[in-house]
């Protein structure tokens, strides 16, 4: 009942892959997002990975250093990072850490 | 800890002591043990969300740095006061914070291969309306957040 629960919905379309997340973000979680979201990148290679932010209930710091970790491996892959329809909430914190000055954010939920 | 500060506040009305093992899947239920006690003081959403979030921050600084995941407990104290303040104390004796000003920078954090963000305390900062971290190395370290519920935020005003 507590344990952190989250799901990924993927949608791919040629060089674009689209990652709709859902549940909640913490150091707990992010963990093995990390690890499934790595292994779908190593996997496609897409040249733009959007992460649909709208379905998330929860997230802290720990959802800071997911995003700009995928960021980093896009990069790597010589493809780009972009946030979509972030809510309220996760966009106060991504704002606390000035994320928006080198990943693209649009899209408020 | 610090029971000067305690005396401005009106009376207390409830309180809440937690002791959990430091794993990861207690920072999930830590935030919503401590969201289910203060919804008495009928926060507003963005209040709660607060909240969780300052202590998710905290919780899982005991569970990564206080005790780099081996075995230990952390401690939960929750008080209420009737001018709806809400003081939460997070406590482990764990490794200790050797340099707590440093610590508490934005972006600080001695864990980059954990894709840890350095961002932990800023959130806390800026979350609630107080924090104070007192440490000591090898002993363990003590978080207090306090927040006056209903009332608006810097970045609000
Ligand atoms: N309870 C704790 N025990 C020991 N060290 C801590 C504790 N809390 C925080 N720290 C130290 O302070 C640094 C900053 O913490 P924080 O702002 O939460 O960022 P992060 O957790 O992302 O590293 C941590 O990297 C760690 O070195
Ligand atoms: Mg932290």
């Amino acid at each position: 009942m507590f344990s952190t629960d989250y799901r990924l919905e993927i949608k791919k379309r040629d060089w674009l892959l689209m990652v709709r997340l859902f549940g909640e973000i913490d150091h707990h979680s992010a963990v093995s997002m990390r690890e499934e979201l790595d292994r779908i990148i190593l996997k496609e290679r897409p040249r733009r990975l959007v992460l649909d932010l709208s379905c998330i209930e929860f997230m802290d710091s720990a959802g800071l250093g997911l995003l700009m970790g995928r960021y980093r491996l896009m990069r790597e892959i010589g493809g780009v990072l972009a946030i979509t329809r972030p809510n309220e909430r996760v966009l106060r914190i991504l704002h606390l850490a000035g994320m928006e000055r080198f990943i693209e954010i649009d899209g408020k939920a | 800890m610090d029971n000067r500060n305690c005396k401005r506040y009106r009376d207390e009305i409830n309180k809440m002591e937690l002791t959990l093992p430091a794993i990861s899947v207690n920072e999930g239920m830590a935030r919503a043990a401590v969201a289910a006690f203060c919804a008495q003081l009928s926060p507003s959403p963005t209040d709660l969300a607060d909240i969780k979030c300052a202590v998710s921050e905290a919780v899982t600084n005991c569970i990564v740095h206080a005790y780099k995941h081996k075995k230990g407990n952390f401690y939960i104290t929750v008080n209420l006061y009737s001018d709806k303040t809400v003081r939460i104390e997070v406590l482990d004796k764990g490794c200790g914070i050797a340099d707590v000003r440093r610590a508490r920078e934005p972006l600080f954090t001695t864990d980059a291969a954990g894709e840890r963000s350095g961002m932990g305390f800023t959130v806390m900062e800026n979350f609630m309306d107080r924090l104070t971290v007192s440490s000591r190395e090898g002993k363990g370290t003590l978080v207090v957040l306090t927040k006056r519920l209903g009332r608006k935020t810097a970045e609000e005003e």
